[in-house]
């Protein structure tokens, strides 16, 4: 214990200091060209321990690479330029490296409900192009089908993800890579596309059977063109012309098997190796939110941008529950958690790590992990500064004797604070009945004192009709006035509305944004199988530029573990945070499904005595009668007709 | 006669300001009965100015929106008040006329006994005017209407003033106002049959197709028609600098997309209707307003006036979006022949038909979106029911054109007969006529 805590106060003092060199440090790092040296050599003896950990921030810094140079801001909110002039000077990266390199990593996170998070990011990069004009044939480490995808639909961006369960931020804080429940899809086509709309529905038919999932469901009713929430990720996105780009959400589709195993067969391993073995479905469709998701981008490859190169990012989140899964216990391994145990790194992945976060346990009060691994990492992510424990995976002495890694979390203590995220938002439906309703967003800003803009996307199936003279922005029970609205509206059977805003929200305040609409009653062909089940509305997306506590990585230039470098940050003092709230669920009035038989004929009834009075009315000519003559005249008559005198 | 119409317009006002007040406007807003999506003003006012979907009101409308935003109530009211003094003024013309050729009938000994009680009385007469405002104005459809701001009053207003220059016999305003009437929906194109024929009728140019001056006459109206709409649609396009509206409005009313429940028959139909009979049944649907107006003018040549009653009542029967407005509209000519009321059948089965429906849409609406106890056949059997009631009215109609007949073969039958048969009512009638004269 003693040593441990030596180890971190060591850790904190050599922070302080190299926080001014690390960008020297890693430049010669950098020049050393060491990029595989072995953090760790040898077993790490109890005496130099202390040293060592202090060493290792160094370490591990100084085998973070500077291979990406900038890569694209994601939206800001104010949509402000962006500044493509990288920082820091030429970093040669010029070793003869392999074209394509592939990164496995897994980050697991205990979080303070007892639940623990586990998060798989799997980099596969690729020097090519495949705009250009011949073919690219050749195909090593990136999955073939996704290649020939983007060169056939001149793809600049594909981001799809497939997410089983809500992400509960005020609990389990923020996700390193936020998704929406379903599916949800949102590609950036290249300038070439002259036919984008036709383009995107034949991707999504694509997708949708190399995913196996409904993506071919998605078209024009469900398909929006934000104007500023989803900007480029990757490289090029100065001319960021909304038209090339399509977003689209199925809040209804179930994740499951079927969509795990195409999506593990784009892995250079497949399931046969690395970190990728853990990935049983029996175990991961188990949980409590499961996410998985595939994100293809182009970034560079060196700082000047010379020579690009194409990321595929494969990651997978899952949370388990402490209850159903763990039966009880506060006890997590990787056996427990996915029954199988790691042996040995994918042999094609240049780097192979497990990191778990030990922010919160410095002292090993928290939980115990076992076994227990001198290196530790630090890294700024979502605006915090983290502390982790790494495994690295190629080195056969994290496998140890029995030739097995099982990690093993035993919680000791049940207290501890989680910080609350600065931005969390909800929404639901007020109102009822079945005629109108009201759309409340909350967002929160439980910063103290700082108030940040975030924009706000709403995608409204046409099926609702949004009244948007209702819309009110309020915060602290005042009025917010939005400093930007863009609003589509919705056409009958044609497109969703689409609404964007940018909203500024006040420190530690909540802003509530409500909006009325009128629910439709659609032909009775429209209506899903089960209609009173409701029908989902995809999840408002709200992005934010948030003030992060600890200055901010900018430097993208260094290499970083995968999961803290996703968003570009580009400035320090804050970063990007996308949350999605909860699809709503709305019942909209149904017609009697038995009945249409029954409806055309009664409703053709009417028409028809209509018709039918009115053809009375035309068609008949009216004659004078004489009134009937009584009954006694009548038989009067007949005797006089008998007798053959002329009748009265 | 000014300050009976003067009160029952103060009346009126009050009544619609005191419910604008209360806390029932946002209750009335909402009624499906009362507003259709194309006259919903919480639509318009929704509307954004560049006109990109979504909205179904037109052009026109959404820009009056614009500027009338804050003086919506005092708009809608207005349109209320102009449709009552333009339906009145035209009542009052026309009774003059009918007046006048009552007089000719009688002196010339034209009618036979029988009929005596078909022949209105000048004070009979003198009170209908008044009482055509007062059933528009007083009646819970229109203030409805009028509360929940449904753009139907100013439709109304429209047609109201289109028949008010009709009678007047101003050729160039009538077809000004049917243009935009036609403009507003399509459905009042129909009414250019009967306004023809009136106004044939009022210069005496005899509806004869061999006749130059006959087909002459139908080019300058139509011209005059055209021109208006044009001018009309073109201004909808400069104000919005594209033709979006046009397949946005228009499509709308024709192919039906919207199925909210509304009064009319459309919705439940079409929302049942299986998908590869939906364009036939629109068509035979749509039909319906239309195809009417030819036998109905053939029959009604001779009676232009009741010819408008007659349509307006079939639209606000078959158009797709109907809402309580149409029928106060056609509800208010319901005095102008009601010396002929004697010929109605089941007036009382009609009248609380009528009322049990008013009664049971919002009943039957609250248990089906509200409680969840009742379905939607629930609303859709009121609907139907309303609809049939709304025949009968029709078939009421069909009685007095048989009265009408008859009283027209009755002359040519009992000529001679009439001469000898002198009742001393029928003196009477014609003393009291010439004293009208004298009035007149």
């Amino acid at each position: 214990m003693a040593a441990r805590r030596r180890l971190v106060s060591a850790l904190l003092v050599f922070l302080c200091a190299s926080s001014v060199f690390s960008g020297a440090e890693s430049q010669e790092a950098t020049l050393t060209g060491g990029h595989r040296a072995a953090a760790v050599d040898d077993p790490p003896t109890d005496t130099e321990r202390a040293e060592q950990a202090a060493e290792q921030p160094a370490v591990e810094e100084r085998r973070w690479e500077a291979t990406e140079v900038e890569e694209a801001t994601p939206d800001e909110a104010a949509g402000e330029k962006q500044d493509t002039s990288a920082p820091g000077t030429a970093a040669p990266s010029s070793a003869p490296q392999p074209k394509d390199d592939f990164q496995e990593e897994l980050v697991v996170r205990p979080l303070h409900s007892g639940d623990i998070y586990a998060s798989f990011q799997f980099r596969t990069l690729w020097e090519t192009d495949f705009t250009r004009e011949n073919k690219v044939s050749h195909y090593r480490l990136f999955p073939k089908s996704l290649g020939q995808v983007i060169s056939k639909f001149s793809v600049r961006e594909l981001h799809i993800s497939f997410t089983q369960g809500y992400w509960r931020t005020m609990q389990w804080g923020q996700p390193f890579l936020p998704s929406p429940p379903g599916a949800e899809l949102w590609v950036w086509f290249q300038d070439s596309v002259t036919d984008v709309d036709g383009t995107w529905k034949e991707l999504t038919n694509v997708l949708s059977g190399i995913f196996c999932a409904s993506l071919n469901f998605i078209d024009s009713t469900n398909t929006v063109q934000p104007s500023a929430s989803f900007k480029p990720l990757g490289i090029g996105n100065e001319a960021t012309d909304h038209r090339f780009l399509r977003y689209a959400t199925l809040p209804r589709e179930i994740v499951c098997t079927e969509n795990l195993t195409p999506w593990k067969k784009l892995l250079p391993c497949g399931s046969k190796a690395g970190l990728a073995v853990l990935l049983k479905s029996e175990k991961l469709f188990h949980s409590s939110f499961h996410s998985q998701a595939v994100h293809i981008r182009p970034v560079c490859e060196d700082r000047q941008c010379k020579t690009t190169s194409w990321e595929l990012r494969q990651t997978l989140n899952v949370v388990f529950d402490l209850y159903t899964s763990g039966q009880g216990k506060r006890e997590w391994s990787l056996f427990k958690m996915f029954s199988r145990t790691l042996t040995e790194a994918c042999p094609l992945a240049s780097s192979s790590k497990i990191y778990i976060d030990v922010t919160d346990n410095p002292q090993g009060e928290q939980f115990e992990l076992s076994p227990a691994t001198a290196l530790l990492s630090q890294a700024v992510v979502l605006g915090d500064r983290r502390t982790f424990s790494v495994y690295d995976l190629t080195q056969q002495i994290t496998f140890g004797s029995v030739r097995s890694l099982n990690l093993l979390i035993r919680w000791k203590s049940t207290e501890g604070d989680m910080l609350r995220p600065l931005l969390h938002a909800e929404r639901y439906v007020a109102g009822y009945g079945l005629q109108t309703g009201e759309i409340h967003t909350l967002m929160y800003n439980n910063h103290p004192y700082r108030s940040f803009p975030v924009l706000l996307l709403d995608s409204v199936p046409w099926y609702l009709r949004l009244y948007i003279h209702t819309l009110t922005v309020t915060s602290k029970g005042k009025d917010n006035k939005p400093s930007y609205i863009h609003y589509q509206p919705s056409k009958d059977r044609l497109r969703p509305h689409l609404l964007e805003m940018l909203v500024q929200l006040p420190p530690n305040s909540v802003t509530e944004v409500t909006v009325q609409f009128e629910r439709a009653l659609l032909k009775w062909t429209e209506y899903t199988p089960d209609p009173n089940h409701g029908f989902y509305v995809g999840s408002s997306v709200i992005s934010s530029l948030v003030p992060s506590i600890v200055a901010m990585d900018t430097n993208s230039t260094l290499k970083r573990p995968l999961f803290s470098s996703f968003f570009p940050c580009k400035e320090e003092s804050s970063f990007f945070v996308r949350i999605y709230t909860e699809p709503l669920l709305v019942n909209l009035p149904t017609p009697d499904f038995s009945m249409p038989y029954n409806v055309i004929c009664l409703t053709c009834t009417v028409v028809a005595v209509g018709y039918g009075s009115l053809y009375n009315l035309l068609t008949r000519s009216f004659q004078i009668e004489e009134p009937s003559p009584g009954l006694a005249k009548r038989i009067a008559n007949i005797i006089r007709k008998m007798r053959g005198v002329p009748p009265l | 006669m000014a300050a009976p119409l003067t009160l029952l317009l103060l009346v009126a006002v009050t009544v619609r300001a005191a419910l604008f007040r209360s806390c029932l406007t946002e209750l009335i807003a909402e009624r499906v009965e009362v507003v259709s999506p194309l006259t919903a003003w919480k639509r318009g006012k929704g509307a954004p100015a560049a006109f990109s979907g979504g909205v179904v009101l037109t052009p026109l409308i959404i820009y009056l929106f614009h500027f009338l935003v804050d003086y919506a109530e005092v708009t809608f009211m207005l349109a209320d008040v102009i449709t009552a003094v333009a339906l009145y003024m035209a009542v009052a013309d026309y009774n003059k006329q009918v007046f006048r050729k009552q007089k000719y009938a009688l002196e010339a000994d034209r009618y036979p006994l029988d009929c005596l009680e078909l022949i209105r009385s000048p004070k009979e007469m003198y009170y209908i005017p008044l009482k055509v405002a007062m059933f528009y104005l007083l009646n819970p459809f229109t203030i409805l209407c009028c509360v929940a701001k449904s753009t139907c009053g100013l439709n109304n207003a429209i047609i109201a003033l289109f028949i008010l220059t009709t009678i007047k016999g101003s050729v160039l305003l009538s077809a000004i106002f049917l243009s935009l009437a036609t403009y507003q929906s399509i459905y009042p194109l129909t009414l250019c049959a009967p306004a023809l024929l009136y106004l044939m009728q009022r210069q005496y140019i005899p509806v004869n197709f061999r006749r130059f001056s006959f087909w002459w006459f139908i080019a300058q109206y139509a011209f005059m028609y055209l021109g208006s709409l044009f001018v009309l649609v073109c201004l909808s396009f400069f104000l919005l600098g594209s033709w979006d509206y046009l397949p946005s409005v228009y499509g709308f009313i024709l192919s039906v997309p919207d199925l909210t429940p509304n009064i009319g028959l459309f919705w439940y139909f079409f929302a049942e209707m299986f998908e590869h009979f939906r364009l036939f049944f629109l068509c035979v649907f749509q039909i319906n307003v239309f195809f009417y107006t030819i036998p109905l003018s053939v029959k009604l040549k001779e009676h232009p006036v009741f010819l408008i009653f007659m349509q307006l009542a079939v639209i606000s029967i078959f158009k797709s979006y109907p809402t309580v407005g149409d029928i106060a509209l056609y509800m208010a000519f319901i005095p102008v022949w009601n010396h002929l009321h004697r010929f109605l059948r089941n007036i009382f089965l009609v009248s609380c038909v009528l009322l049990a429906c008013s009664a049971l849409f919002p009943v039957l609406w609250h248990l089906w979106i509200y409680a969840g106890s009742a379905n939607s056949n629930f609303y859709y059997a009121i609907t139907l029911l309303f609809n049939v009631r709304n025949f009968p009215c029709n078939r009421t109609n069909t009685k007095l054109r048989r009265r009408r007949k008859e009283t027209r073969e009755a002359e040519a039958v009992s000529r001679t007969e009439r001469r000898h048969a002198s009742g001393t009512s029928f003196r009477f009638l014609q003393l009291s006529y010439a004293k009208q004269t004298e009035l007149h």
